[in-house]
């Protein structure tokens, strides 16, 4: 044990404190405090000061120690960000394949160390772009992938081999990692080597993002193949990034966002346990995903929180040996909700303090918003100052030149403690109410992020919390900002396009995969193989997903409110 | 007048609508079109479905839909969710689990508030079965909160109420002794995955047995069904049982059948007349001032309420 | 039966992108200002919208777009609308709605555009002033 304060000094500190509030009460009996209530973006009420009597029982061994070591509070690497920044990850994807991957060649250029993709609406549920579910919205807000033919122009002449791809997407995370895992083979690159993300994190769908195409069930099994798969077939791929950053921009406060992620990541956990899996084996491949909202203390203290306690529940709840395991790796995006559309340009300053306490916090991957976001899709010069905020931070500021400043403030660490406490009140009653499938079916976590979004939405409207630009200093003049038009005659020639390669294959060759697909999740087996099959023969994304909806049922949006 | 009747009848939807919208709204024209459409109305199969809130009422009412039209049935659901007691609006959020069945030319859908007045409910909710009736479905799923007398008086119309439980639900078993066991024809057990449903199961079989003694031979005896709506697990069963239901109220000797609509038209007059009256007499009083003035009367100790309750009513009804 | 017009209002969720954060909050915003409320839930298309609020005879349907399909899902609700005979029906939307596209929309018949950050008191506002019971 490793005590850091010794009992004697809280006297001592108690008596100074006394005098002190003496003589505040004598300053606020003329002026009283500018407000009546302080509190964080998640309504947290925050105290004047701190002092070693709001962390008395702290022991630097148990709770801070050195990163790279249990229980992880200062960073999952020894050496953080004195042996290599985080990975600036800028999330891209517009319009046609073959548009992003110009986009994608700029980016690698600008010195951008790993691709991230964005797919459009009816990609990530599941519909082709002919469906008529798609009228409308084919490569609106991401890149639209219908078959195997728009992921090779997606990443052609990208040196897939050696940079790490990451694509957001997740009912149907299965087909489009089988879609890269073919394309990649098809130039000769074996799955072995290829380094990269899905998302594939359906319980936040259910929990925030809505998303969704079959119910929470067959979806965490077909997770799970996925898991299984990644294990044994490609292993140096995340296939999971378990994300709390959806559940934060639906309304919840940090300390659900906080809790409700590591649930999930309990539930993911305990079904790859039951199919078999070693913890140690497919847990180091686990990877997480934060939100970085406005309030700078509240989010750093919520990252060393995250860790502290992903590092206990694999070490005591799934007992875990390897120290990797232990790791809670994670990629954090600058929080969209917290921008605005009026005085855009504001944003930047915003995204700059957020990727600031993304950065503190320790994180090992970052996306910066750009000020144009809650327009529209970034503009390319809007996403070159985001990534130069990254930039100015890691090479300017100097925050990255000692690994966790912040820790041992008095304030840092009791916040830490607070929400970590608060975090495990609300996992307990999830594990009380069966796990998170249970959880969802109750609709709790969607209640209670509900709830919280009207009560901060009202704290704006009332005034009791500024944005500004919004509810104070708000100005009549419209600051104009260049928007990036995606092409209406796109939709018709991405349809063109992939009613050629309809027209190209072999359809006897597609509908057997299809059958092999459906007996496999029939049969309760592995689905990858045959997915894997079907792509490499240009079966569309739709073509398979609908094999899953038909197996598995369709899941409809129970409408909480 | 007439062009409305003869629109119902033939079924035309914005005019369904907006009758509907009238009879809600306590527009005083509709009891002319209400009277015209009345005997157009009685070929209709109505079912009540009501249990507390989270039950799965409306993924089960959204699963009887799709079989009913399997069964090339039109259907009519009106789905009724209470009212804010601060504010009056209401969020009718039952229609998200049925919306699938917008698009579907046999299905009509409306959602109701309870906006929460004496009798009103029961009344407009009545009338809307009406309309719908008329304007020829074949069945009609009314779906309610089963929590206040209004809405128990609701499900009383119906040929065939269902109470919808879920295991678990330990005390709340005991609340439905009270109200809605009287008026339950069949028990549903929604969810019947969840650990306990065999505890609720012999809970309420319990229950029934202890009530049914006071039937006569031959009565009917609601039966306990287990379901996942959900998963679309025992619906079929459901709705068998329910025409099951439907064929005892037929066929059964001694003229069940139409002793129960006997019993059924009595109960409705009743409340027809009970809330009409509330109207005439209530309203008019508080438009007078009248009311008010009792109120405050009684409030400075003039008048006792038994004599102020005479003074406003007995002059009104000429008793 | 003597109650009087109450403003009803759909709340619906056109197209594919889930983001209903915005849309549950107006919801419930419009329930506290007394008005009633039919959710849809996410993932409409402009024909069910059109034809659940003929069969719920609101006074207005509002629409909420976060993915840049508005001008195609909010455009068609208004067509649909026109073609059923319905046009006296409001319809209103709101999120991440271009200021460009707001002229365009306008004149389709959309009656009113909300972008982010309009506070709640305002739409309430609007609504009170724009929309009577029909």
């Amino acid at each position: 044990m490793s005590q850091v304060f010794d009992r004697k000094v809280f006297e001592e500190i108690e008596k100074g404190r006394k005098k002190w509030e003496k003589e505040l009460e004598k300053i606020f009996a003329s002026a009283p405090e500018r407000l009546e209530r302080f509190s964080t973006v998640s309504d947290r009420e925050i105290e004047r000061i701190y002092t070693p009597a709001d962390v008395a029982d702290l022991d630097f061994e148990r709770d801070i120690g050195f990163p790279g070591q249990f229980p992880f509070t200062r960073g999952v690497q020894p050496s953080m960000y004195r042996g290599r920044l985080w990975t600036m990850r800028m999330f891209a994807g517009l319009g046609t394949a073959k548009d992003t991957n110009k986009r994608f060649h700029l980016l690698v250029k600008e010195g951008q160390t790993g691709l991230s993709t964005a797919f459009d609406m009816p990609t990530l549920m599941g519909y082709d772009s002919d469906s008529p579910r798609s009228r409308g919205e084919c490569g609106k807000c991401g890149v639209a992938i219908d078959t195997l033919k728009d992921m090779e122009d997606l990443f052609d002449g990208l040196p897939i081999d050696r940079i790490t791809t990451s694509m957001t997407i997740n009912p149907p995370a299965s087909v489009l990692w089988a879609m890269y895992i073919a394309m990649a083979e098809k130039r000769g690159i074996p799955r072995k080597v290829l380094g990269g993300t899905i998302q594939n994190d359906m319980l936040k769908e259910f929990i925030a993002q809505k998303t969704f195409m079959c119910p929470p069930e067959p979806s965490v099994r077909i997770i799970t193949d996925t898991v299984e798969f990644g294990t044994k077939e490609v292993p140096k791929w995340n296939t999971i990034s378990i994300s709390g950053y959806h559940i934060r921009e639906a309304g919840s406060t940090a300390v659900q966002e906080l809790a409700f992620t590591l649930a999930d990541g309990i539930a993911y956990a305990e079904a790859a346990v039951e199919r078999g899996l070693d913890v140690d084996d497919f847990a180091p491949r686990f990877s997480f995903f934060f939100n970085s909202h406005l309030d700078f203390f509240e989010e750093i203290a919520k990252f060393r929180a995250a860790r502290r306690m992903w590092a206990k529940i694999m070490k005591d709840r799934f007992k875990a040996k390897n120290p990797r395991s232990w790791w809670l790796r994670f990629h954090t995006q600058t929080a969209g909700c917290s921008l605005t559309a009026q005085q855009p340009y504001n944003n930047v300053v915003r995204t700059a303090l957020e990727a600031l306490a993304a950065v503190l916090g320790g994180a090992q991957s970052l996306h910066t918003n750009s000020l144009d976001e809650v327009l529209a899709l970034p503009t390319e010069e809007a996403a070159t100052i985001a990534l130069r905020t990254q930039q100015i931070i890691a090479e300017e500021s100097g925050v990255a030149n000692t690994i966790d400043p912040l820790g041992g403030s008095y304030f840092v660490e009791a916040l830490t403690n607070q929400m970590e406490e608060e975090a495990w009140e609300i996992i307990n009653k999830i594990d009380e109410m069966g796990g998170m499938l249970s959880a969802i079916e109750k609709n709790y976590p969607q209640q209670e992020i509900a709830d919280a979004a009207y009560h901060y939405q009202k704290r704006i409207d009332e005034k009791q919390r500024t944005v500004v630009g919004v509810n104070k200093y708000v100005t009549d003049e419209e600051t104009p900002v260049e928007i990036l038009e995606i092409d209406e005659e796109l939709e018709r020639l991405q349809i063109e396009k992939t009613n050629r390669v309809k027209s190209e294959r072999d359809n006897k060759k597609v509908q057997e995969c299809l059958e092999r697909l459906t007996e496999a999740c029939v049969e309760d087996r592995n689905v990858m193989e045959p997915l894997i099959d079907a792509v490499k023969n240009y079966a569309t994304l739709q073509e398979t997903c609908d094999v899953y909806r038909k197996v598995f049922g369709e899941y409809r949006d129970p409408g909480i409110y | 007048m007439n062009e409305v009747v003869e629109k119902v009848v033939a079924g035309d939807v914005r005019t369904v609508a907006r009758l509907i919208r009238d009879i809600d709204d306590g527009v005083p024209e509709v009891r002319e079109i209400l009277k015209a459409l009345y005997p157009h109305t009685g070929n209709a199969y109505v079912i009540g479905i009501t249990g507390a809130p989270g039950v799965g009422k409306s993924t089960l009412v959204d699963q009887m839909v799709t079989h009913l039209r399997k069964r090339d049935k039109t259907v009519g659901v009106l789905a009724v969710d209470p009212t804010s007691p601060f504010s009056g609006g209401a969020i009718l959020g039952d229609r998200v689990r049925m919306q699938r069945h917008s698009m579907d030319q046999g299905v009509f859908i409306r959602s109701l508030a309870t906006r929460g007045h004496f009798g009103g409910l029961t009344q407009s909710t009545r009338s809307a079965i009406d309309v719908l009736d008329a304007m020829g479905k074949d069945y009609i799923l009314v779906e309610t909160v089963g929590v206040g007398q209004d809405e128990v008086d609701v499900v009383k119309s119906a040929h065939t109420t269902v109470v919808v439980v879920i295991p678990g639900m330990g005390d709340d078993i005991q609340a439905i002794k009270a109200g809605i066991l009287e008026v339950a024809d069949i028990f549903v057990i929604n969810k019947a995955d969840r650990e306990g449903t065999d505890k609720t199961l012999s809970d309420l079989r319990l229950m029934i047995d202890m009530d049914h003694k006071k039937y006569e031979e031959g009565s009917w005896k609601p039966p306990i069904l287990k379901t996942q709506a959900v998963f679309d697990k025992g619906v079929k069963e459901l709705l068998e049982e329910i025409e099951k239901h439907g064929k005892h109220l037929i066929e059964s000797t001694g003229g069940l059948h139409v002793r129960r609509k006997k019993e059924k038209v009595r109960d409705e007059l009743v409340e027809m007349v009970k809330s009409r009256l509330y109207e005439e007499v209530v309203n008019r009083l508080i438009l007078t001032g009248e009311f008010d003035r009792a109120v405050e009367s009684i409030v400075e100790g003039k008048l006792d309420p038994y004599t102020a309750c005479d003074d406003l009513v007995i002059p009104k009804l000429d008793l | 039966m003597a109650q009087g017009r109450r403003i009803r209002i759909m709340v619906a969720k056109p197209g594919l992108d889930g983001h209903d954060r915005g849309a549950r909050i107006i919801a419930r915003a419009y329930r506290d200002a007394g008005f009633e409320v039919v959710y849809t839930g996410l993932h409409q298309t402009p024909e069910e919208i059109v034809e659940a609020a003929i069969q719920e005879d609101v006074d207005m349907i509002g629409l909420s777009s976060l993915a840049g399909a508005h001008k195609y899902l909010f455009i068609r609700t208004v067509e649909l609308l026109r073609e059923k005979g319905a046009e006296d029906i409001v319809v209103c939307g709101g999120g991440i709605i271009p200021e460009e596209d707001i002229p365009m929309l306008k004149e389709a018949g959309v009656k009113e555009i909300f972008t982010p950050g309009t506070p709640l008191g305002v739409i309430v506002e609007w609504v009170e002033q724009n929309v009577k019971p029909r």
